[in-house]
């Protein structure tokens, strides 16, 4: 117990300043924050295990959680039947090709020495491949965009449970990163940083483009929800008289009837919405707990002790007789697949797909800054990173506020310098991200809760 | 007349604009390329201090324009420039002693000033839109076109304009005499040559006595030279926008590694390589086939090969293609 106090004290504090958020601003935007930060923490487990576990560098965090969301969309939206019928064979055609294409560079690769000729073989095959796909999905992407583009212009999905697609997001993303792994993991690691990050750029330009398949910039809103919606949850009788309960004591103090209805109802919106976003934060609780568990478990594993190996010194691990570019490549589609779900649990939440919202700074280096603060190669740590970082990611805005207000509180309200840094305070955070994770570096090198290699 | 009309068609659209758009990247480029030639780490705050280094630029300028200080047909940030490199390199070298200093004199392995650099990324951010904000801004003045498309259909009485910027030519010319001195200062100074020695082979050049200390120090006075004139460049010819220029950072990056990374001729060369497949991916060549071919034969569709919207997607195809097959970069740079 005593060894894991500060582990203990970090996220009472924590929790401590989630609720206090909650006491002086709103239950809502506590639970937002509380919400994004399990998220968040999803994130930094998955990057924890490639770089705290491996020491591999993958800064294409943002293309895996693109496509755990593009998983969200193409599991849970209803198919849209007349896309399918307009060009579908189309689209399923050049499906097949692309698998035929594939598999004819790898049949050459196989069958023939490496030569030049088989260089331009394979790149004839490829070029051809690209023309006649593009001949055949041409007039069926047209055709799909064609339809209702206005409501939907795309193929749709399966019409699943959103749920599902936390998997496929996962199988998507694990999938990326096994293609991403076969090619990029062989170079050092600052390279492996630049390719992963323009690869992840890359998946973003396909998933705004390609707008028979993801709606692109058009944004795919209203997605299935796993959580009650507000509007039904606002009449039904069990969760009317809930609220009623927990709000008696302020309902009482109410004589007059309709004041009272009026003040029940306010309650009831509030706690539909509450009611809603704890229904998420439990969802997203059992997803965070169960891969802590596995984490954890793999961390103290013989396998977590081969990777700590491979991390430490690769050269001996390889001598030891371990496969270091397999288990690299292993842990690469793991962490990237754990980042496919939070992707597709982040879109779960918002309901929606925008692919205009994702930007490297969001979900690539802040995830990054996320782990380095919590301490990398500890879960634990990068979970508390998740939190930290984005709470202060969050309230660095308020805290900005006030900051600029003191120290400015000497200027009158239309000084011309105050009025500038009061529109600037969204920036902050910038600032605040930069020096935290500059100062964390140069004095805590590990992290507030550093990794802790103990033998069981 | 159509052979004519022809080439000029591409001149105008692709040859002029890829030769400025791979002037900045060159500049970019080779900024990333001595940083991590001599620093030894790759700077994620690449795009941002070029940014500030545009900000100052245009801080100066819009200053010179109070006083009402111009230069006729030239833009006014021309003489805002060296004032802005002057505060850049200041500003590099107060960013090395706090912050990269402490993690080369304690021989950190390379990540670990990369992610160091993304912290710098983040703070330079941050300066630079609290202090100009982050919309998009243009500061140009002078005269906008050297020939416009008009003129130059009267003058040749061709169907096809040329139209040239007055910024493209200043990039261009402005480019190939800082990049001309600083391979000049590279190859025949002795300062230059100890730094290529240092970038070489750090114990050998130390133990030949060359002043650590000192080749840091001008790298970084290079950088921010490089850096200043590279980002005003680009807002000068587009526009400055904070998102932009950290976005910039991925093609430069790409351009370095292209070129081979550590190999300033490399990057200079690598800038314009991407430039060019960028724009001659994505032209979409239509009408410079209907003036070549017979009209039985004129294309019905666009003839573009990708779409514009891939036009960063093709860099990094390149780049990994490159990474791929010759991981030192087309002109041998460091083996990754």
């Amino acid at each position: 117990m005593r060894k894991n106090l500060n582990v203990i004290a970090a996220y009472t504090i924590m929790m401590g300043l989630i609720i206090l958020v909650g006491i002086f601003q709103s239950w809502n935007i506590a639970l937002s924050i509380f919400n994004l930060c399990l998220i968040s923490a999803v994130m930094t487990m998955g990057a924890n295990i490639q770089w705290g576990y491996a020491g591999l560098i993958n800064f294409g965090i943002m293309g895996y959680t693109a496509l755990g969301g593009l998983a969200a969309v193409l599991i849970s939206v209803d198919p849209v039947q007349e896309a399918w019928s307009a060009g579908g064979s189309n689209i399923l055609l050049s499906l097949l090709l692309i698998i035929g294409m594939v598999l004819a560079v790898k049949y050459v690769l196989k069958k023939y020495e490496k030569s030049k000729v088989r260089t331009y073989i394979i790149a004839t095959i490829i070029i051809a491949g690209i023309i006649i796909i593009r001949f055949v999905s041409e007039p069926g992407i047209e055709a799909i965009e064609e339809v209702d583009p206005a409501k939907t212009g795309f193929l749709g999905g399966f019409g699943l449970p959103i749920i599902f697609s936390w998997i496929v997001g996962a199988l998507f993303a694990g999938g990326l990163a096994f293609v991403i792994g076969k090619v990029a993991l062989g170079l050092r690691a600052d390279y492996l940083a630049i390719a992963t990050l323009l690869i992840s750029e890359i998946v973003i330009a396909i998933i705004k483009h390609e707008d028979w398949l993801t709606r692109g910039v058009k944004n795919v809103i209203g997605l299935k929800r796993p959580a009650p919606y507000e509007v039904n949850l606002q009449q039904t009788d069990w969760f009317i008289n809930l609220v009623e309960k927990f709000n008696s004591s302020k309902l009482n103090l109410i004589t007059d009837l309709t004041e009272r209805q009026a003040a029940l109802n306010q309650f009831v919106v509030e706690g539909s919405s509450i009611f809603v976003k704890l229904c998420y934060s439990g969802l997203f609780l059992i997803v965070v707990i169960i891969l802590l568990i596995l984490t954890q478990k793999a961390l103290y594993s013989p396998w977590g002790r081969m990777m700590r190996a491979i991390r430490d010194n690769e050269e001996a691990a390889n001598a030891m007789g371990k496969n270091v570019v397999k288990q690299h490549l292993l842990i690469f589609v793991l962490g990237s697949a754990i980042v496919g779900i939070a992707g597709a649990m982040l879109v779960t939440q918002d309901g929606l797909f925008t692919p205009g919202s994702y930007r490297p700074m969001r979900y690539t280096f802040l995830i990054w800054v996320m782990v380095i603060v919590g301490g990398s190669g500890n879960n634990f740590g990068a979970i508390l990173g998740g939190f930290v970082v984005w709470f202060l990611w969050i309230e660095s805005a308020p805290i900005g506020l006030y900051l600029v207000n003191l120290t400015t509180a000497g200027l009158a309200d239309t000084h011309f310098l105050k009025v500038h840094l009061i529109e600037s305070v969204p920036y902050f955070r910038f600032l605040m991200m930069g020096i935290g994770l500059l100062l964390i570096m140069r004095y805590r090198p590990k992290g507030i809760l550093p990794e802790k290699i103990e033998i069981k | 007349m159509d052979f004519i009309n022809a080439i000029v068609l591409l001149l105008n659209y692709i040859f002029v604009p890829a030769l400025a758009y791979g002037s900045q990247l060159a500049l970019g480029a080779i900024f990333v390329t001595l940083i991590y030639g001599i620093l030894r780490f790759a700077n994620f705050a690449t795009g941002d201090m070029m940014s500030f280094g545009t900000m100052v630029t245009i801080l100066f300028t819009w200053y010179f324009q109070s006083l009402g200080a111009s230069l006729g047909f030239l833009p006014t940030a021309l003489i805002a420039i060296p004032f802005a490199i002057i505060f850049m390199v200041g500003y590099m070298l107060l960013i090395d002693k706090f912050v990269f200093k402490y993690y080369r004199v304690s021989k950190s392995p390379p990540v670990q000033l990369a992610m160091v650099s993304i912290g710098v990324m983040f703070v330079t951010q941050a300066v630079v839109r609290i202090i100009i904000g982050p919309s998009d801004r243009r500061f140009f003045d002078g005269e906008k076109f050297l020939i416009k498309a008009g003129e130059f259909k009267e003058m040749t009485g061709l169907n096809e304009g040329l139209a040239i910027k007055s910024t493209q030519v200043i990039t261009i010319v402005v480019t190939l005499i800082l990049v001309s001195a600083l391979f000049w200062f590279l190859n025949k100074t002795k300062t230059g040559k100890s730094m290529r020695a240092y970038s070489d082979n750090e114990d050998l050049a130390l133990l030949s006595g060359i002043d650590p200390k000192k080749i840091v120090m001008i790298t970084w006075i290079i950088a921010g030279v490089l850096a200043t004139i590279g980002g005003a460049l680009y807002g000068l010819d587009k526009s400055f926008k904070p998102f932009t220029y950290f976005n910039n950072m991925l093609p430069i990056f790409a351009a370095a590694i292209v070129g081979g990374i550590g190999n300033p001729f490399g990057a200079f060369l690598g800038g314009y390589v991407i430039a060019f497949s960028e724009i001659l991916l994505t032209y979409a060549y239509k009408k410079f086939f209907m003036y070549l071919l017979p009209e039985s034969l004129e294309p019905n569709t666009l003839v573009q090969l990708l779409s514009t919207d891939y036009k960063f997607a093709v860099s990094f195809s390149i780049l990994v293609i490159v990474l791929l097959y010759r991981p030192s970069g087309i002109f041998k740079g460091k083996i990754l």
